[in-house]
């Protein structure tokens, strides 16, 4: 599994871009996150693929061609923090309510709704450990599930910020006709 | 001041620099042909918008500047997609404007309403729908920055008709580009650059691969300067034919499926590769596993998503090649490599100073002779533009480019039809220039309609058709491959003589050895348009050849000796 963060101009059609092109390289995506930066213009992507270390060099190289991506950077080998958050319905009656709210406590995950006969638990971490979660729940009866998708970040100093327009790169002139 | 969006759109094109579009009008872009008649721009009138984005395409070839093609929304815009593929594969840029339906029924499904941004997505570097009057010139001035910079490609911009009627204020210091800002990547790992000339000065058995990032870098000096001071041998892509001259001795030829015997034993026995603008093609390097295996490998390439996709490198250059070769060229030590070089000599034999014009006519006109015969008659000095397939392959094998710019065509793509319009794109682009589209019966038949824009923009080409009556290179295949079943190869075709006079062309059919000369010299003389059909051998072959998916090195030689005369008898 390659996790490729990147920044990409707020607008419409982004997405669309990324996406056709992960197919056109024929990879498979596992989960992809958009959201807002604190830059409005700029939103970050998580993007975490089935592929080898050559695909993830062509998809991170190729996506950052893209003129709407401002970097690209595949951060699977770096020191980095993986989350993913899911809100998970399972179903609750008086007998095994305890039961349940014991392993949820043990997962440090949390209920967020209560009905009377389901429980709906939201739980952030890596994905093992929602999957964790997620098999011992599943004998109670998992009747709903929604998982966001991991978002990723480096640790410490090892910061990838959008680049700055001081940054910019320069354009080439194009060489004049001989 | 206030103009209209179609007064913007051409105003910025003139602005830009443009003064050529080729273009078919229609509903949705009516404005701005409107707009058009009241510039200075010089529209031409195509017969088909795939002929306007192959003409844009030559145009760009043929100056290393931009060409621009037009077309009105719906059909217009989708006849367009094989042109802006062909474009795209050969990072060429040519800037596609099309109109739109107008914003307010986007997505209806109104009349000649297509998803053209959709559509084209994966075959344009960047394209953008513009549905406001006061985003055209902005949007316009990207385009064509985004269009030349880095690796070149084509881009399309979707106008929708009430953008190019309603007004806004011109004001072309205020409509300045605003890219989005990119990173910059520091892509000269210092490692990578010491093992590159490490490798450059210990090499014993160095070839370049030269393609054509070279002619888009405009780095034919530095190369030039390169391949002097370190001695190597250069071999040719396709695409890079002309970014080196022919005729210098350090020149080998073309490389891969069709190319000469001695240039592929020569990169399989290689220790050292410098890939210069060049992307590993499958045409070019055969089976991958085989693939010049004692070498190491150095990449100098703009476009970093190239690096080791094909070919695992050792040292990956990324950048303009130019600007690489420069940063290399003082670290570089001067070398002779003569045993290396009379190695080559010994591969290359007889058959490379053997002059194929010199055998005795048999009577049979081959297609090698034609090209060769222009090749003389032109002095080598001709824009030759070339479609696709078997003649293809022989006017790089016989035709001797020393220009930069001087040989067009579909490499990437292989897209037929392209010769002709792409011709009549590159004589725009240098009308001093004499140009020839060199042409088969098959291909010339895709896009034969833009025989009536020749006439109309009363432009000078000529056109040599190499008719064999065959698809030549599938009938080549069938062949080789599947024990001469000709399916769907044999090719019924009009009289072209007829057809070009049906058209006001002068035509001429060539069926002899003895009058080829004669007729290039006499189509030569005129100022008109000429269009030659030349006879050749029906059954003739391309040699030598790697089958798709073999070793480079597995080469199906010229039956005999390396001479098309020894072609088996039809």
């Amino acid at each position: 599994m390659q996790t490729i963060v990147a920044y990409v101009e707020n607008k419409p059609g982004v997405l669309n871009r990324v996406a056709s092109l992960t197919r056109r390289l024929a990879i498979n995506i596992d989960s992809l996150t958009v959201g807002p930066t604190e830059n409005e213009a700029i939103a970050r992507m998580t993007l975490c693929a089935h592929t080898d270390a050559r695909g993830a060099h062509r998809l991170e190289a190729s996506l950052e061609k893209l003129v709407d991506v401002l970097l690209a950077e595949n951060i699977t080998d770096r020191s980095m923090l993986e989350r993913d958050l899911a809100l998970i319905k399972v179903s609750a009656d008086q007998q095994n309510r305890p039961h349940l709210m014991e392993l949820i406590k043990v997962f440090r995950a949390r209920v967020v709704d209560v009905a009377p006969e389901s429980l709906i638990v939201e739980v952030s971490g890596t994905v093992d450990k929602i999957d964790g979660l997620l098999e011992v729940l599943r004998p109670f009866g998992v009747l709903e599930m929604a998982r966001t998708g991991r978002i990723a970040m480096t640790r410490g100093n090892d910061l990838l910020r959008p680049p700055a327009a001081a940054d910019a790169a320069p354009v080439k002139p194009a060489p004049s006709a001989k | 001041m206030k103009m209209t969006g179609a007064e913007i759109l051409c105003e910025t094109l003139t602005r830009l620099g443009v003064r050529h579009i080729f273009g078919y009008p229609g509903g949705a872009i009516l404005p701005v042909y409107d707009a058009l008649g009241k510039s200075k721009l010089h529209h031409i009138l195509v017969r088909h918008e795939q002929g306007a984005t192959h003409m844009a395409d030559g145009y760009a070839r043929a100056t290393g500047g931009i060409g621009v093609a037009m077309a009105t929304s719906g059909p217009g815009a989708t006849n367009m997609v094989t042109g802006i593929a062909t474009a795209m594969l050969d990072s060429s840029p040519v800037v596609c404007i099309t109109g739109q339906v107008s914003s307010k029924v986007l997505g209806s499904d109104a009349f000649q309403e297509v998803d053209i941004t959709g559509i084209t997505m994966p075959i344009t570097k960047y394209n953008v729908v513009v549905s406001r009057a006061e985003d055209i010139a902005r949007t316009l001035r990207e385009v064509f920055i985004i269009a030349q910079s880095g690796r070149p490609g084509p881009v399309l911009v979707d106008f929708t008709k009430d953008a190019q009627q309603a007004s806004a204020e011109f004001d072309w210091d205020a409509c300045a580009p605003k890219l989005p800002v990119k990173r910059i990547r520091n892509n000269h790992k210092q490692d990578e650059f010491d093992c590159a000339v490490e490798l450059l000065n210990t090499a014993k058995r160095p070839v370049i691969l030269a393609g054509r990032g070279i002619m888009l870098s405009g780095a034919m000096r530095k190369f030039e300067e390169f391949v002097r001071i370190s001695n190597i041998p250069v071999a040719m892509t396709l695409l890079g034919i002309g970014c080196f001259p022919a005729s210098d001795p350090m020149n080998l030829g073309m490389m891969g499926m069709h190319g000469e015997a001695w240039v592929n034993t020569a990169i399989q026995e290689a220790d050292l590769l410098i890939a210069v603008g060049m992307r590993f093609d499958d045409r070019v390097t055969g089976d991958l596993r085989t693939y010049a295996r004692n070498a190491r490998k150095i990449h100098i390439e703009v476009d970093r998503a190239e690096i080791n996709k094909n070919v695992q490198v050792d040292a990956a250059l990324v950048g303009d090649a130019g600007e690489t070769l420069s940063r290399l060229l003082p670290h570089i030590h001067e070398r002779v490599h003569s045993p290396w070089l009379a190695h080559i000599k010994e591969l290359k034999g007889d058959s490379a100073v053997r002059d194929i014009q010199s055998l005795p006519d048999s009577g049979h006109l081959y297609a090698a002779h034609v090209i060769n015969d222009l090749w003389k008659v032109t002095k080598g000095e001709a824009i030759v533009v070339t479609d696709v397939g078997q003649h293809q392959m022989w006017e790089a094998q016989y035709y001797h480019h020393d220009r930069p710019r001087s040989l067009i065509t579909s490499g990437g793509l292989g897209t037929m039809g392209f010769a002709l319009p792409a011709a009549i794109g590159a004589k725009f682009a240098r009308p001093d220039a004499e140009v020839w589209a060199v042409v088969g019966d098959g291909g010339f038949q895709m896009t034969s309609c833009e025989l009536a824009t020749i006439v109309q923009e009363k432009i000078n080409i000529k056109i040599a058709i190499i008719n064999n009556g065959y698809l030549g290179m599938v009938r080549q295949w069938q062949e080789f491959f599947y024990d001469k079943r000709y399916v769907a190869t044999p090719l019924v075709a009009p009289d072209f003589v007829s057809l070009a006079n049906a058209f006001g062309i002068r035509g001429e059919r060539i069926t002899s050895r003895a009058e080829v000369v004669s007729t290039i010299e006499s189509a030569r003389q005129t100022e008109q348009p000429v269009l030659l059909d030349f006879r050749v051998e029906q059954e003739d072959s391309v040699y030598p050849m790697v089958a798709a998916g073999a070793a480079l090195h597995d080469m199906i030689r010229r039956p005999n000796s390396p001479l098309v005369e020894s072609a088996t008898e039809p």
